[in-house]
């Protein structure tokens, strides 16, 4: 599998780290139990087209957002996740 | 002496008959020619028994010519190099070479396990499953051990390799598997166009098929064409050609796994040359060119020695001018099959029978027959009479119900053609059914991979070069090159008709699987049984689960599925491909990650210094680190560590702790950044100052620690664990870009920039005095406990000075850039020699953070909260944090967690181990009442005893509690007490003083 970060080019699966879904957003501060819950734990088992962090490790360290099928592992764009979980207020 | 190449014909073939190779096979003599293969050596010797069957010890012969072999596995070399299950079709003779049949006790000829014949309805479809039902103690005591040595394959060496293998990349913009004429047309047309192409062949000599059936190309002899053609191509400078290559994995991205056996056909690689080599290719474009395997038809004794496969014959005949037989039958369904007669005749060999399963025959063969004198049945083979030293006689029944026998001692046996469809269906590409060929062609290739000529089930040799042609041409153009690709080779294509025929019902036992004993019957035993989707068949009978991933099995094999099952071939669909293509030794994958060079090595400043007082090293992660020091006359590592400990506790020691996480915090919002990553406050601390700081995941349990120095308003200097230095990195740089990306903040790893040193014990400001500036003002005024701030050293290198103590002493740590660590280590003993200065190692560090009560690995063990560790209290309520609100979830705070605590045994001479479980006194241990287990453990120099930490329930309010130790691992149960986890100096006056 290879990524192409967006700021050193295509580069191969082993300079990059996974982590997961990248749907998820922080909750505010005060956000109830309940809602921090769900942001840790609760993840879609998508098959199909999904957005999930990759940390450039190997190269940059940037955290990117991958949009990448599951099913055929096709990857359709990458772009920093520059705030990407960041809480939004009054979301 | 090597006896005369009995079956080595007069003229002809590509093998050099100037190089003679002797050879052994069996321990017995034999020579060969440069150019032949190890199994066509053995034919030009009249060997015809190779090998004994995996479950039944039935006598086997070679079968094909290539990687698909199914039969004909040696164990090549001897020694540490003796390589098992290797395929004599694909092994390349050499001077020397020493080869062994497998699967045969005591000899091949003579072989006593054959006798599992006899036993073969405990063999059948699905005898793993059955057998592993059987009562287990009949398992182990009798059936395990005696099916480990009846079956199986070769022996592995037993030993270390010796030799080394090798990774690389590759980089290209068209990829060819193959170099038969699909391969080399497609290799031309993309090479003219002006992309970069790599072209892959697994043989040593390039042509594929071309070497074996002739013909003509562009007016030209074979011959003539390929060595104009690879001329073309090594003129042109990007186009690399691989041979020894074998194409056998497509990954995502356009990432392909080639094998390159870059010295197998040595006895062993020159020095410094590697035996394999793993190759990664990243291709824009891929042709697959890999051709078609020929597949035998199904009919009893069709595993006797001297039944082969029609074109193997041709191959071994034409290539490599040796005869498989003298005198020659040949089975077919198709036309190929006769291509094979003319060969033969060609060599003059003798045609014993055509045995054509199609009804009728071309009038060039019918001539063809009547000239050569034999004659063509129409019907097909029902049995073979011959054993280990071959054929002899073939019985036919002829359509029409009549019998008849063929006296021959070679049977060529041709079903027809498999293009190879592995390669284009490993990305779950289902290959689909073409009636007119009755074979599976590709379907739904990878992205960026199209198959070519006999691949995509166009057998033609006109065709083949067409199609790899424009395939090549097209290829190199949505690589983004468009030069000239000029005309394509033209040849004509041959005849192809075909009428397909799996299975021939007879007596006697007729194997679908060669390598995993799997028959006709056991098929039908399996579709009885109700085994009819082909993944269970598959797994039921074992069929095509051998070394050869069923190449010349898995077909026939779907076939007669189908035929019991009344379904079509389509509809019985087939099994899943999956890499690698051909077996591809561990060895390859692994490279020179192995042995010392199995990960990289992280030496820290002082490593060099270290070693040369004599430092015994230990592993943490990358690193290597000085354990302890020994001098002479300590008769073990507790001596020596002891002695460290109390030299520290005594006077002043010094410790290399630059394996900790560093990194540089800078910006207007860094004291915000950290108070939302640290379950304390970090923007209230005062400039000059460090903290100690405690992370938490997000979902509430403990990550890290460390202390944060703030060196200037702007500027914090933050130290993680050494283990989760690269991981803490990670997550901080996670928290800024993704979570809080409106602070203004810049991480900086610099864990590598500086050298660190612990220097503690109640001389350290002594030492200190000597080596930083005397400017300096060291005084617990002027640098308080917990103060930090850049120093000037005396010659004025600049150095990072904080006032932290892990051990419980008077300590400081100072940092210096990396390249004065070495210089620095020498420095401190040299200043520190008047006050009995001792380097200590991490063993000593880690008894006096025990004695201290300070949390380590152990405890921090991704199960713990900050209030099991004790340190409940620095949870600020005043801010949000990572972890914050988890941490508040009811069972992380209930009160019968387990928690940190002090232990130690009633019985001070009792030595404390890490590990045991802790049980409330007077019960008997089991799950139900265990209440935690002992995590670190060491003996207390200070304390003169065995001590420890551990996570026990409720343990803070039960200090004083005698409990009991468990330690099933060890067979060990004592008392021990819990007690306060501070075992020294528990009001902190020393680190203070
Ligand atoms: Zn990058």
């Amino acid at each position: 599998m290879r990524i192409v970060c967006p700021f050193c080019g295509e580069r191969e699966l082993g300079e990059f780290t996974y982590l997961g879904d990248a749907k998820p957003v922080r909750p505010v501060a005060g956000a109830s139990e309940d809602e921090v819950f769900d942001y840790v734990y609760l993840r879609d088992n998508v098959a199909g087209a999904t957005s999930e962090y990759w940390y450039h490790g190997g190269g940059c360290r940037a955290w990117l957002k991958v949009a990448r099928n599951t099913l055929t592992h096709e990857i359709s764009s990458v772009e920093p996740a520059l705030g990407a979980g960041a809480a939004r207020v009054g979301a | 002496m090597a006896g005369a190449q009995t079956h080595r014909l007069d003229k002809g073939g590509l093998i050099d008959r100037s190089a003679s190779l002797n050879f052994r096979f069996d321990g017995k003599t034999f020579s060969g020619f440069q150019g032949d293969t190890l199994a066509s050596a053995l034919i030009a010797n009249g060997v015809k028994l190779v090998g004994r069957s995996f479950k039944y010890h039935r006598p086997r012969g070679i079968l094909t010519s290539g990687s698909e072999e199914p039969n004909a596995l040696v164990e090549l070399r001897t020694g540490a190099r003796r390589e098992p299950n290797t395929k004599a079709t694909t092994a390349e003779l050499y001077e020397g070479l020493e080869a062994a049949s497998q699967n045969r006790w005591p000899s091949l000829r003579h072989d006593v396990m054959s006798v599992n014949q006899l036993f073969a309805p405990i063999f059948v479809a699905g005898f793993y499953y059955k057998t592993f039902m059987w009562p287990a103690k009949f398992w182990e005591a009798i059936y395990e051990p005696a099916i480990r040595r009846a079956a199986g394959l070769g022996r592995a060496a037993g030993v270390a390799d010796p030799d080394h293998y090798d990774k690389a990349w590759a980089h290209c913009d068209v990829l060819i598997a193959g170099s038969g004429p699909a391969g080399l047309a497609a290799a031309l047309a993309a090479g003219r166009s002006g992309a970069r192409v790599i072209l892959c062949e697994e043989d040593f000599t390039l042509g594929g098929r071309l070497l074996s059936d002739g013909g003509t190309i562009d007016g030209l002899p074979v011959a003539e064409w390929l060595s104009r053609t690879l001329a073309e191509l090594a003129a042109m400078p990007d186009v690399r050609i691989m041979t020894r290559t074998t194409l056998f994995g497509v990954y995502d991205g356009g990432t392909y796994g080639a094998i390159e056996r870059v010295n197998d056909h040595l006895p062993s690689p020159p020095e410094h040359q590697v035996r394999q080599r793993l190759w990664r290719i990243v291709a824009r474009r891929c042709v697959v060119a890999a051709g078609a395997l020929e597949r035998p038809i199904v009919f009893a004794g069709n595993d006797t020695p001297g039944v082969m496969m029609a074109s193997a014959m041709r191959t071994y005949i034409a290539r490599y001018a040796a005869a498989p037989a003298k005198r020659i039958a040949l089975f077919t369904n198709n036309e190929d099959g006769w291509r094979t007669v003319e060969a033969a005749l060609g060599a003059g060999l003798q045609i014993a029978a055509v045995i054509d399963a199609r009804p009728d025959v071309s009038a060039a063969y019918r001539s063809l027959a009547s000239k050569g004198g034999f004659p063509v049945l129409h019907g097909s083979v029902s049995g073979v009479e011959g054993g280990k030293d071959g054929v002899r006689k073939i019985a036919v029944s002829l359509t029409g119900g009549a019998r008849a026998e063929v006296e021959a001692d070679g049977l060529a046996v041709s079903g027809g053609w498999n293009p190879a469809v592995g390669l284009t269906s490993y990305h779950r590409g289902r290959p689909k059914w073409r009636d007119d060929i009755a074979a599976f062609v590709p379907d739904g290739a990878p992205p960026g991979m199209v198959a070519a000529g006999a691949a995509n089930g166009d057998f033609g040799l006109g065709a083949c070069l067409s199609q790899g042609f424009a395939a090549g041409a097209a290829a190199a153009h949505d690589a983004g090159h468009n030069g000239k690709a000029g005309t394509a080779p033209v040849a004509d294509d041959e005849a192809f008709s075909l009428t397909p025929l799996w299975h021939v019902a007879g007596k006697g036992k007729a194997f679908v699987d060669y390598q995993h004993d799997v028959t006709a019957s056991d098929i039908e035993l399996a579709q009885r049984e109700g085994f009819e989707s082909v993944e269970h068949l598959k797994r039921y009978t074992t069929l095509g689960m051998a070394t050869d991933q069923g190449k010349t099995s898995n077909v026939a094999g779907l076939a007669i599925m189908a035929a019991v099952s009344g379904r079509s071939i389509p509809e019985t669909g087939t099994t899943i491909y999956r890499p690698p293509y051909v077996p591809v030794a561990i060895g390859a994958f692994a490279g020179h990650h192995r042995d010392e060079t199995f990960h990289a090595t992280r030496l820290t400043p002082s490593h060099h210094w270290a070693a040369e007082q004599g430092a015994v090293f230990v592993d943490t992660g990358l690193w290597k680190r000085a354990q302890w020091y020994p001098r002479a006359g300590e008769k073990d590592w507790l001596e020596s560590v002891t002695r460290e400990v109390k030299a520290v506790r005594g006077g002043v020691g010094f410790c290399d702790v630059s394996t900790l996480g560093k990194i540089d915090v800078h910006g207007r919002d860094a004291g915000a950044f950290l108070d939302r990553v640290y379950i304390n406050t970090f923007s209230n601390l005062a400039v000059g100052k460090a903290r100690y700081g405690l992370m938490l995941r997000e979902d509430g349990i403990v990550y890290d620690d460390g202390t944060t120095s703030r060196l200037a308003e702007d500027h914090y200097f933050l130290t993680t664990t050494t283990a989760k230095a690269g991981l803490v990195m990670q997550h901080l740089e996670f928290c800024r870009q993704v979570l809080f990306p409106e602070l203004d903040v810049q991480l900086t790893s610099v864990s590598d920039q500086w050298a660190q040193f612990s220097i503690a014990g109640p001389k350290t400001r002594d030492l200190l005095k000597e080596i930083v500036d005397p400017a300096e003002d060291l005084s617990n005024e002027g640098f308080p406990f917990m103060g930090a701030r850049e120093v000037a050293l005396r010659g004025g290198i600049k150095a990072r000075l904080f006032r932290i103590s892990f051990s419980g002493e008077m300590a400081f740590e100072i940092s210096v850039p990396a390249r004065f660590g070495d210089a620095m280590a020498r420095n401190l003993m040299l200043a520190g020699a008047p006050f009995g200065v001792t380097p200590y190692g991490t063993e000593a560090l880690g008894v006096m953070r025990v004695e201290k009560g300070h949390v380590a690995g152990p405890e921090l063990n991704g199960t713990t909260t900050a209030a099991d560790l004790g340190l409940g209290k620095m949870m600020s309520t005043k801010k949000d944090y990572i972890g914050r609100v988890m941490a508040g979830r009811e069972a992380l705070v209930a009160p019968d967690r387990q928690v940190v605590v002090g232990i130690k045994p009633t019985d001070k001479a009792r030595r404390l181990r890490s590990g045991a479980h802790i049980i409330p006194k007077g019960q008997i241990p089991g799950p139900g009442n265990d209440q935690g287990y002992v995590t670190s453990v060491c003996f207390s120099p200070t304390l003169d005893q065995w001590i420890g930490l551990g996570l026990v329930e409720r343990g803070r309010e039960r200090i004083g509690e005698v409990v009991h130790a468990h330690d099933p691992l060890r067979g060990e149960d004592y008392d021990v007490e819990l007690c306060n986890p501070v075992f020294y100096d528990p009001d902190g006056g020393r680190q203070r003083g």
